[in-house]
């Protein structure tokens, strides 16, 4: 048997160098063929359902629709054009992409220096923080949020009474309340950074940073100089990830500012869909911000890994 | 130019290849099948085994009236009630018969075209005559009645006893009396809210704008009118919110409230008066302030007036896709008859929807008379638009008493935007 294998694998690169001229024309096909599987399943898992929601946008779809009540009209661009014409939608947006981006540098800036600091403390204190952020990651968005909402509470919260601030109302000034959405969304989500950059971290050949501490450099010049460098890859996959979780962020706003806070002060898109569109069966009108939001993230991210690219990234 | 042509001509063609997004088929059953299963599907309300024991009387009294049928009783939570009205809408195979429902959904799911029109059983059903008036109200759509009304839910005025006593103060007359009441407990109690009062709070916000005269919106049947604008509705907006503020609910802290957490502040003793509805009694009894308050109807502008209240409550109504037509609206009849409300009544203290039901049960149980006087002076109910589902959702009402008891907007400006904003909502579904 073994014997035999090896014949054919020796006659193999022989046939193909001699007759490759000749194939090409079916050999284009062949990665096409290998790749099958994997774009089947991407067409339906993810292709499908951004068509039907590109369809449904175009369209009046309301629960009466669905339930056939009256018949599906077509709108043509309808939907996109009663979304860009509210006022609201474009503060929302602003006020979106704001603490959105708050939010992802926040989150990387703990993460990563929560990652440093695991490189550098005993195993004990090591394992201790380790299971800290565990639990942070595990804990159920809705579950957190409430938490933290106590902690803050103006009448029995734990917080005001450390600093003494009475029964001062975090959630009832727009920035304080945002800021108290931050906190939370930056808790939940630094353990992922945190955990990646420091693996990252991990997988660095240690006499690099051996040198460069010879050479004297401060910690601060060895994540700038060397690790941030050598940890880019990681780095860009983590500040993708982040901006997409930031920039979806329902959960945190809907139960910590009472879906949207006073007045609808801390509104942020998703939520702001949610309760133009889907909480009446609005379908059509959801689905056109769906599409935006989906393009929004889009060129977010391929303008960033062009941007990459541009500075001579291979990713 | 070109992108967008080209954009336009894909999008065309995938339009017209796959047509239009999906939809099920919902119209009426022909069949009329005067045997088999009945599904039932009823909230699932905090502590159900009373409800239970009277549902499964009342259903074993109607197999027994109705030879070879089967009744199947769900209940449903009220959380998760909207998605699965939704799903039954959407497959019709897999709905009930007989459904109940909050009474402000109706107009919704006639235009979803769940509903089915049962005006000529309802108004040949002898009991009816008894039937209040705005529950009547909260079945019918264009006129048409779709449902029998299952039990009412109505606020009133809660206040604390020992602390109007204590600080000899007598009970409020006036809504004008109302505020000055509340100001004077403020000030001689600051730990405790006077009135305490939501910005979230629409369904405790709304007598105020019904008793200076004010309506949510003018019209009948498909075609409403914002009317929250008027100077008579401003009047009244302009009354509630003025109760925000710190000499009696400071607006840091009261802004955001909903209705529950009024009635949460005022059990546990943080408020001397609080607007809470029959439902209320059970959280109020089991708080701090058991004892220690008691409950009248809201007061009007005018002295010995009483401010119309919202009636709240839910509906029994029989779906279209049923197959059993003639013994679902009879199912739906036992299940809202004058006997089975009463008997709701004394196991979970639903307010039935008959007058002369409802007097009886004030007489056995003296807790509920405020309610039943408050109904008996006049309720008023929310427009019964489907677009009123839209409004609730967009939070058009809370927004405009936010905006105006945190300094945002005046209450022109305020209620100018709710107005635009309900008649947008109105003409999308119109």
């Amino acid at each position: 048997m073994v014997a035999h294998d090896t014949v054919t694998v020796e006659k193999r690169p022989a046939l193909s160098t001699a007759q490759a001229p000749r194939r090409r024309p079916r050999g284009a096909w062949t990665p096409w063929l290998y790749l099958a599987p994997a774009l089947a399943v991407l067409a339906a898992l993810l292709g499908y359902p951004i068509y039907q929601l590109g369809l449904i946008s175009l369209f009046r779809y309301t629960q009466a629709q669905v339930s056939g009540g009256e018949p599906t009209v077509f709108r043509g661009f309808g939907n996109y054009a009663d979304v860009f014409a509210d006022d609201r939608f474009w503060q929302v947006l602003l006020a979106t992409v704001v603490f959105a981006a708050a939010c992802v540098l926040s989150t990387l800036a703990v993460g990563c220096a929560l990652a440093v600091l695991l490189t550098r403390v005993r195993a004990v204190p090591r394992l201790a923080l380790m299971l800290a952020a565990l639990g942070a990651w595990a804990t159920p968005a809705v579950t957190g949020s409430t938490v933290w909402l106590f902690l803050f509470d103006p009448d029995f919260g734990p917080v005001n009474r450390v600093l003494g601030l009475g029964d001062h109302s975090w959630t009832y000034g727009r920035y304080s309340a945002f800021f108290l959405v931050l906190l939370e969304v930056v808790w939940c989500s630094f353990p992922f950074v945190m955990v990646t950059v420091y693996a990252g971290i991990r997988a660095v050949p240690s006499e690099v940073l051996e040198a460069a501490a010879l050479d004297g450099a401060s910690q601060w010049r060895i994540w700038r100089s060397v690790l941030a460098p050598m940890l880019r890859p990681i780095l860009v996959v983590v500040t993708i990830q982040s901006v997409i979780w930031d920039f979806k962020v329902f959960t945190q706003i809907y139960v910590m500012t009472n879906g949207g806070g006073i007045a609808g002060q801390n509104l942020v898109l998703n939520v702001y869909a949610y309760q133009e569109a889907f909480a009446s069966s609005q379908y059509g009108l959801g689905a056109a911000i769906g599409v935006v939001m989906l393009l929004i993230l889009l060129t977010v991210t391929l303008g960033y890994l062009r941007l990459l690219r541009r500075q001579g990234e291979d990713i | 130019m070109k992108p967008s042509v080209r954009i336009a001509a894909l999008l065309t063609v995938l339009v017209t290849a796959a047509c239009a997004p999906q939809t099920s088929a919902n119209s009426s059953s022909a069949e009329d099948d005067k045997s088999g299963t009945l599904r039932v599907w009823l909230f699932q309300e905090v502590g159900n085994d009373p409800k239970q024991k009277v549902v499964d009387s009342v259903v074993a009294d109607f197999e027994k009236a109705h030879d070879g049928t089967d009744v199947q009783v769900e209940y449903i939570p009220v959380d998760t009630r909207a998605q699965r009205v939704k799903a039954a809408l959407n497959d019709p195979k897999s709905a009930p018969d007989v459904m109940e429902y909050g009474n402000t959904d109706t107009a919704g799911y006639v235009k979803d075209g769940g509903l089915l029109d049962v005006t000529e059983e309802f108004g040949s059903w002898a009991e009816t005559k008894n039937t209040d008036p705005t529950a009547r109200g909260s079945v019918t759509v264009d006129g048409r009645i779709y449902g029998a009304p299952l039990y009412v839910g109505v606020r009133a005025l809660y206040y604390r006893t020992d602390v109007f006593g204590e600080l000899g103060l007598t009970v409020p007359k006036t809504m004008a009396e109302l505020a000055s009441t509340a100001r004077k407990v403020r000030a001689a109690k600051p730990g405790l809210y006077g009135l305490v009062v939501g910005g979230a709070y629409t369904y405790g916000a709304l007598p105020f704008v019904w008793a200076h005269g004010g309506e949510l919106a003018t019209g009948k049947g498909g075609s409403y009118a914002s009317a929250v604008d008027s100077a008579a509705a401003r009047k009244g907006i302009t009354a509630y919110t003025s109760l925000f503020g710190d000499d009696n609910c400071p607006a840091a802290k009261c802004a955001g409230m909903g209705g529950n957490d009024t009635i949460t502040a005022f059990a546990a003793g943080k408020a001397a008066m609080a607007i809470g509805g029959d439902f209320s009694h059970t959280a109020v009894e089991a708080g701090e302030v058991k004892g220690k308050y008691a409950v009248v109807p809201l007061p009007g502008v005018t002295a010995g007036s009483v401010a119309p209240a919202f009636a709240g409550g839910n509906n029994i109504g029989v779906l279209k896709s049923t197959s059993h037509r003639t013994l679902a609206v009879r199912l739906m009849e036992a299940l809202a008859s004058k006997r089975t409300q009463a008997r709701l009544f004394d196991a979970m203290g639903f307010l039935p929807t008959f007058t002369d039901v409802r007097e009886a049960a004030a007489t056995r149980k003296p807790y509920v008379k405020p309610f039943v006087d408050t109904l008996a002076a006049g309720t008023r109910f929310v427009p019964a638009s489907p677009a009123w589902s839209q409004i609730d959702s967009q939070l058009v009402l809370p927004t405009m008493f936010q905006e105006i008891v945190s300094g945002r907007k005046d209450v022109a400006a305020a209620s100018g935007e709710a107005a635009r904003k309900m008649d947008a909502a109105f003409g999308s579904v119109g």
